[in-house]
């Protein structure tokens, strides 16, 4: 038998007599109506020891194509940045992943005290009050937030968003409205890429506006002009933001942002095919018992000493149930960690070299776009580090695969989120992408190009 | 000999000026290209965190997880949170290239061993479930139960029915009325009898033409395995109604028993609980959930579906959307995979019933220091109640929590179910030894025994003791500020 149990058959006889069972079979019987017992074995692979494991593991992994073994300049939320070692070290310490939620504070205070540091780190980084300390993911952290718009403005319910806020996030904000009385208003973008025409839709019935900054296709947004028309008009702003631009760009709580929200994949957390990630949140002092999910606090125990405890919890599920803000229970406490631990080795200017390579380098692979013939730039204003590229020949996946099978994930095509972008694919360059990388990707699109001018040719 | 310095605050630690992550320098065209976002857009500084050196950092978070317990270092007997071993073997094979760092919307093509890796997956959660439709998308438990009452609530709508009403048990998981209320529905709670189980009067003169769903969890939250299971799920689909099963209890009945089998029409897993996926101090968990096959039309996308091309990510033709970005959390959706690979249909029958055994032998020893009101058989975990305790010597169940660190046990979980009053719940997992299993039950004795004076200042051993709370959500302070100039 492989696996992990512990009870050799000594064991099992002696704990059987303890209880006064006469076998296992009559201790589940005993509980376990037999009509109701499965009577053949499940339809399962057999069992595998560690060595059957990992050559079946190193098969499966070996036929994908990731981050390690192609030059990754795919993004629409989930990116290719630097993990420092330090990150994966602390992250894999047995003390930190295989702990439970800090319910008993005195045996986790290791735990509370990374999720009080995340949450500070959380505010410094928006200019906001309060952080949670993380829930699922970029797409739910958005929803969560038009769900506390929503509660906290009873009367309204109009949801008022753009074309150019990640259509996934869009999506789960739709599938949750559904069943609610809300509606989501979905503003098309602007020409240019922007959604400053969001403000035309902005009424006395919206409760809140979700906007993206810089938003899904890279661009920057007129924030403050959104925010005021949004605040105007009673209605709360939520903005969602990446965390690296914050290096440079700034920061929600400037702009007067009521909640912000963000996928926190890019400090310090592995693309791992799209999850576990980390939603971000963090709002203004008013809000802060509308937030959904847990938070940890300060405090001082029995002896004067200062501590950290998870509070507020009366705003929880397992307290209110019905009446709970959010049925959110389980977070990402090892992924705040991971980002803890990154913002801890960039600090204030690692953060601002990261956003600054990050805009050198997406602005020198758009200069390359411009001189090709094939391709042209979608918007032309400025972008953070992310553009819009639109293919002439309208050949757009086949260009990908080329550009895959010379060792390049060149983009993520648009059709998928907009068939009327069919031609488009959109780019992104973190701070690891290079001069001979940003060449081999602009040689592997172009030579989709060179091979097919010899195919028609013939 | 605790390093005071290192457990500071990274704030309190920081020093203008030190530097732990750098960047190579940019050079020729790139470097030039630093300046290209306009001024109006830009901060007048970056955010003021802290600055610290590479040795700092590590210090600090080395020694603040020594002030943790853990599954590693510990024996958690948390009724309701299954913490049982975290293999290391899941957490090497995760971390494979070509897994940990494929990019979410890589083409299918690109990604093939990594779908019939998940493909495998939503294949075993539907024979272990005995419910065939499933989707890997969801991030959590209580995101498992939305996604399916998202599901629930579509298909009476396509049904033409207006059924708004959700009933759940009164010893459910808090989440269940939570996402009840998400989805659109109102709830109402069914009474447990005085065997603990589902009182079918109640439920009965609850169920009409207005009622969705019916939210159990079963093995219930007292670890109890509801006898009349059959007559439950048929009552309610006569009905019109579907039955929910919130999946947190499934240790108990791996390969013994299907929801599927016993009438459950959606669930959800808890691949964190019953597959191994490491706890991470509070997350990242999954919530899987599998569905009849009348159901699966509606199921969150993508799915993957194989064809004779390979394997696809495809949406559902009826889907109910989206419930999260991506695909799902697939770093613990592939430990789940690799657990069940280890252990084989029947050694996850195996599992479950060593975490009966455990949870019985336990409950033996128990039941002699502790009343436990629903009898002396369980299934994976059990309820004691400090009610008796607390009248004669005024020891409350959170006392017991807290004297119980200080002989190197977590807590069992304490105040939960509500159905108990002083409720201590306890669940040991197959993957503890008799000695361990022996040593606990030793240490309850001790503690069970000891004066009010004693208990009420515990935990002595430990770095803090009982933190002053009230004035934590009193007087919330949710950050650190800087100390007044």
């Amino acid at each position: 038998m492989t696996g992990y149990l512990f009870h050799t058959d000594d064991d099992r006889r002696e704990m059987l007599q303890s209880i006064g069972a006469e076998s296992m079979k009559q201790l589940i019987d005993d509980q376990v109506p037999t009509d109701v017992q499965l009577d053949h074995l499940m339809d399962l692979p057999a069992a595998a020891d560690e060595i059957v494991l990992d050559r079946d593991f190193r098969r499966m992994a070996a036929k994908n194509a990731g981050a390690a073994s192609h030059v990754c300049f795919m993004g629409a939320g989930a990116y290719d940045h630097f993990i420092p070692a330090v990150v994966d070290e602390i992250a894999s310490r047995g003390e930190y992943y295989t702990s439970y939620t800090p319910y008993q504070a005195e045996v986790s205070q290791g735990n509370l005290q990374v999720m009080f540091e995340y949450e500070t780190l959380v505010s410094q980084l928006t200019g906001l009050d309060v952080s949670n300390a993380s829930l699922y993911d970029g797409g739910s952290a958005a929803t969560e937030a038009v769900l506390m718009a929503l509660a906290t403005m009873k009367n309204r319910t109009r949801v008022v968003t753009s074309g150019a806020v990640h259509p996934q996030y869009r999506d789960v904000v739709d599938a949750y409205l559904k069943h609610i009385d809300a509606e989501l208003v979905v503003v098309p973008t602007d020409h240019d890429g922007t959604s400053i025409s969001i403000i035309d839709a902005i009424d006395d019935q919206t409760a809140c506006v979700l906007i993206q900054h810089p938003n899904f296709y890279g661009r920057l947004e007129d924030m403050q002009a959104i925010t005021d028309a949004a605040h105007a008009a009673g209605a709360l702003v939520i903005q969602a933001f990446d965390p690296i631009s914050l290096g440079l760009l700034k920061r929600p709580g400037d702009y007067g942002v009521d909640i912000a929200v963000a996928e926190g994949q890019c400090l310090g957390n592995p693309l791992s095919f799209g999850g576990p990630y980390l939603g971000m949140i963090a709002c203004t002092s008013q809000l802060v018992r509308r937030m959904p999910g847990r938070i940890a606090g300060q405090t001082t125990d029995r002896r004067g000493n200062r501590c950290w405890v998870l509070t507020l919890q009366t705003r929880e599920q397992h307290i209110r149930r019905e009446k709970a803000t959010s049925n959110i229970c389980s977070n990402q406490t090892l992924l705040a960690l991971r980002a803890t631990v990154y913002l801890s080795l960039l600090g204030p200017q690692g953060l601002k070299e990261t956003a600054t390579h990050c805009v050198a380098r997406t602005q020198q692979a758009r200069e390359r776009i411009v001189q090709s013939d094939r391709f042209e730039l979608v918007h032309s204003g400025p972008v953070f580090k992310e553009f819009l590229v639109r293919d002439r020949e309208n050949d757009v996946e086949s260009l990908m695969r080329s550009a895959t099978e010379k060792g390049i994930l060149a983009g993520v095509p648009m059709e998928q989120f907009d068939p009327d972008m069919n031609d488009c694919f959109l780019v992104a360059l973190t701070e690891k992408r290079t001069d001979d990388e940003i060449e081999a990707w602009m040689e592997s699109l172009e030579s989709a190009t060179i091979a097919q001018t010899v195919r028609q040719a013939f | 000999m605790r390093n005071q310095q290192a457990t500071q605050l990274l704030f309190e630690m920081s020093r203008p000026g030190r530097r732990a992550h750098r960047l190579p320098e940019l050079q020729g065209h790139a470097a030039t290209l630093c300046e290209s976002l306009p001024a109006e857009f830009k901060a007048d500084q970056p955010p003021p965190l802290p600055e610290l050196a590479e040795g700092d950092v590590v210090r600090h978070f080395t020694n603040l997880s020594t002030l943790n317990m853990s599954v590693d270092t510990h024996f958690y007997p948390l009724g309701s949170c299954t913490m049982k071993y975290n293999p290391k073997r899941n957490e090497r094979l995760s971390s494979l290239p070509g897994l940990i760092d494929v990019h979410p919307l890589q083409d299918a093509r690109s990604i093939q061993g990594l779908l019939e890796m998940m493909h495998e997956l939503q294949h075993m959660l539907g024979e272990i479930s005995g419910l065939r439709g499933v989707s890997l998308q969801p991030a959590a438990g209580a995101h498992g139960e939305l996604t399916a009452l998202l599901v629930a609530a579509d298909y009476f709508a396509d049904l033409g029915e207006d059924r708004k009403v959700v009933l759940t048990a009164d010893s459910a998981h808090g989440t269940n009325p939570a996402s009840a209320q998400m989805a659109g529905f109102s709830t109402k709670t069914v009474r447990s009898n005085a065997e603990g189980l589902v009182d079918i009067a109640d439920l009965r003169a609850k169920l009409n033409e207005q009622t969705a769903v019916f939210m159990l969890t079963n093995p219930n939250t007292l670890g109890l395995f509801d006898s009349q299971i059959r007559e439950i799920t048929d009552l309610v689909h006569e009905h019109g109604a579907l039955i929910y099963l919130d999946g947190a209890n499934m240790n108990a009945i791996l390969g013994i028993t299907r929801p599927g089998d016993f009438g459950a029409d959606l669930m959800h897993f808890n691949p964190h609980k019953t597959f191994s996926g490491p706890h991470g101090g509070g997350g990242p968990g999954a919530g899987p959930i599998c569905v009849r096959e009348f159901l699966a039309d509606y199921l969150p996308g993508p799915v993957i579906t194989r064809t004779e091309d390979g394997y696809e990510l495809t949406t559902p033709e009826r889907s109910i959307g989206r419930v999260r970005s991506f695909f799902g959390n697939v770093g613990i959706l592939i430990r789940a995979y690799a657990y069940i690979r280890t252990y084989g249909p029947d050694g996850l029958r195996r599992v479950s019933e060593d975490a009966v055994l455990g949870a019985n032998y336990l409950l033996s020893k128990v039941k002699h220091m502790l009343d436990v009101p629903h009898g002396d058989r369980c299934m994976h975990e059990f309820v004691a109640s400090a009610s008796r305790l607390k009248k004669e010597k005024h020891i409350s169940a959170m006392d017991i929590a807290k004297r119980i660190l200080d002989f190197g046990f977590h807590a069992p979980t304490v105040y939960f179910p509500l159905v108990v009053d002083e409720a201590v719940m306890i669940e040991p997992t197959e993957t503890e030894s008799k000695e361990t299993l022996d040593a606990f039950a030793e240490a309850l004795f001790r503690v069970v025994d000891e004066t009010e004076e004693a208990i009420q200042q515990a935990p002595l051993s430990t770095a803090i003791s009982r933190p002053d709370d009230v004035s934590a959500a009193r007087k919330p302070i949710l950050r650190w500020t800087p100390p007044q100039q």
